[in-house]
C-alpha cells in the first residue's frame, strides 16, 4: 500500500468515514466529522501511523487532505506517492 | 517507534538540574520513573541526570533547551516522542525569579520572567500533550508558588507570571481530564533552594516567624508532593492547587 493510500486510510479511520470515501479533496471543518477535537485524533493516529510527531503549529495549519500529505514529506516519511 | 516500557513510567520534569526541578527528578527516579532531566545547556543537563542516576541507581535521560522558545519545547518533546514514545509524567518546574519593586524593575527582566515561567510553562504542556495522550494514566505537576496566589512586596511580576501558571493547570485539568490526563499544581512556600541566597538573616529570621510550621521548605517537601500528585494515589484528583508552604498561604 502506498504512503498516500495509507494516509488516505488514517483519514477514513479517524474521521469514521465510510470506506470509499474520497478524502483527497478533503478541507477541515468541511464536513461535521472534521472538528477540532476530531482534527487532534486524525493527527495523533497520523503519529503513530507514520511514527513521525507533529508539531502544534504544524497540526493547526494542517488545513486540508493535501496539507497533510505535504505535512508526511516534510517529516521524511517515505515518498508519497 | 520505540517500545514502551510496561514497568517504569517515563517522566518529564522541565528544570531538573538543581533545586526544586531536582529534588522531584530523584523522587521521581527512586520509584521506578525513567527520568528525562531537562536543562537549558546540554552539558548541565546531562551532568545532572548522570548524578540523579548514580544517586538513586534509577534510569535518566536527558533533553534540553530553553522553554522560553517554542521551537526549542517542540525539539525536546520530538527527542521525547523518539527515544521514548510516549509521556506517563510531567513536571513543568522550569522558571526563573527576580525581584524588584514594580517601578525598579528593567523591561527586559519583566519580559524574559514572562516568556520562561509563564510562556514556558504553556509552551512545555502545550507540546506534551500528544505524548502524555499515549501515556499510561497521564499526569502533569505545575509548579507555581505561593507568590501566584499570595502576591508580596517586590514579587509583582513573578507573582503574575506565577498566577499565570495557576490559570493554565485549572483550565488544562478542565480541557484533557476527558483524555485522561490529570494537571494540578504545586504552590511551594519559602524552599531552602538558590533562589533564596538573597536573603539576609535577618529577612531569613522573619519568613520563618511568619510561617506557621516554624521552618523555611525544603525541595524535597515539594517533591514529595509532586510525587503523590503523579502517583495512583491522587488518580481522582485533577485541577488542584496544593500549596507547600507551612501554612504561609492561610
Amino acid at each position: 500500500m502506498s504512503q498516500l493510500d495509507r494516509l488516505r486510510g488514517v483519514f477514513r479511520a479517524s474521521l469514521s468515514l465510510p470506506a470509499d470515501t474520497d478524502v483527497d479533496g478533503l478541507h477541515y471543518r468541511a464536513i461535521p466529522q472534521w472538528d477540532s477535537l476530531a482534527h487532534m485524533a486524525l493527527v495523533a493516529a497520523m503519529e503513530d501511523e507514520f511514527a513521525i510527531m507533529i508539531d502544534t503549529d504544524e497540526m493547526i495549519d494542517m488545513s486540508s487532505f493535501a496539507k497533510a500529505a505535504e505535512l508526511l514529506e516534510k517529516h521524511g516519511a517515505d515518498a508519497v506517492t | 517507534m520505540p517500545t514502551p516500557s510496561p514497568d517504569r513510567r517515563v517522566a518529564l520534569v522541565t528544570g531538573s538540574t538543581l533545586g526544586i526541578g531536582r529534588a522531584v527528578a530523584v523522587r521521581l527516579a527512586r520509584t521506578g520513573h525513567e527520568v528525562v532531566v531537562h536543562g537549558r545547556d546540554r552539558e548541565r543537563a546531562a551532568k545532572a541526570a548522570a548524578e540523579v542516576a548514580a544517586e538513586t541507581g534509577g534510569h535518566t535521560d536527558t533533553v534540553h533547551g530553553d522553554v522560553a522558545d517554542p521551537a526549542a519545547v517542540s525539539a525536546m518533546m520530538r527527542e521525547v516522542h523518539r527515544r521514548h514514545g510516549r509521556l506517563d509524567a510531567l513536571v513543568i518546574n522550569a522558571g526563573g525569579h527576580a525581584a524588584s519593586l514594580l517601578g525598579m524593575m528593567h523591561s527586559d527582566v519583566v519580559s524574559r520572567l514572562f516568556h520562561v515561567n509563564a510562556l514556558g510553562a504553556t509552551h512545555t504542556l502545550q507540546a506534551a500533550v500528544k505524548l502524555l495522550r499515549r501515556g499510561t494514566d497521564p499526569a502533569v505537576v505545575l509548579v507555581s508558588s505561593v507568590m501566584g496566589r499570595k502576591g508580596a512586596p517586590g514579587q509583582a511580576v513573578y507573582s503574575a507570571t506565577k498566577a499565570a501558571v495557576l490559570g493554565l493547570t485549572l483550565a488544562a485539568a478542565k480541557e484533557l481530564g476527558p483524555q485522561g490526563i490529570r494537571v494540578n499544581a504545586v504552590a511551594p512556600g519559602y524552599i531552602q533552594t538558590d533562589m533564596l541566597s538573597t536573603l539576609d538573616d535577618r529577612a531569613r529570621a522573619e519568613t520563618i516567624a511568619a510561617t506557621p510550621l516554624g521552618r523555611l521548605g525544603t525541595a524535597g517537601d515539594v517533591a514529595a508532593a509532586a510525587a503523590f500528585l503523579l502517583s495512583a494515589d491522587a488518580c481522582f484528583i485533577t485541577g488542584q492547587v496544593i500549596g507547600v508552604d507551612g501554612g504561609l498561604v492561610l
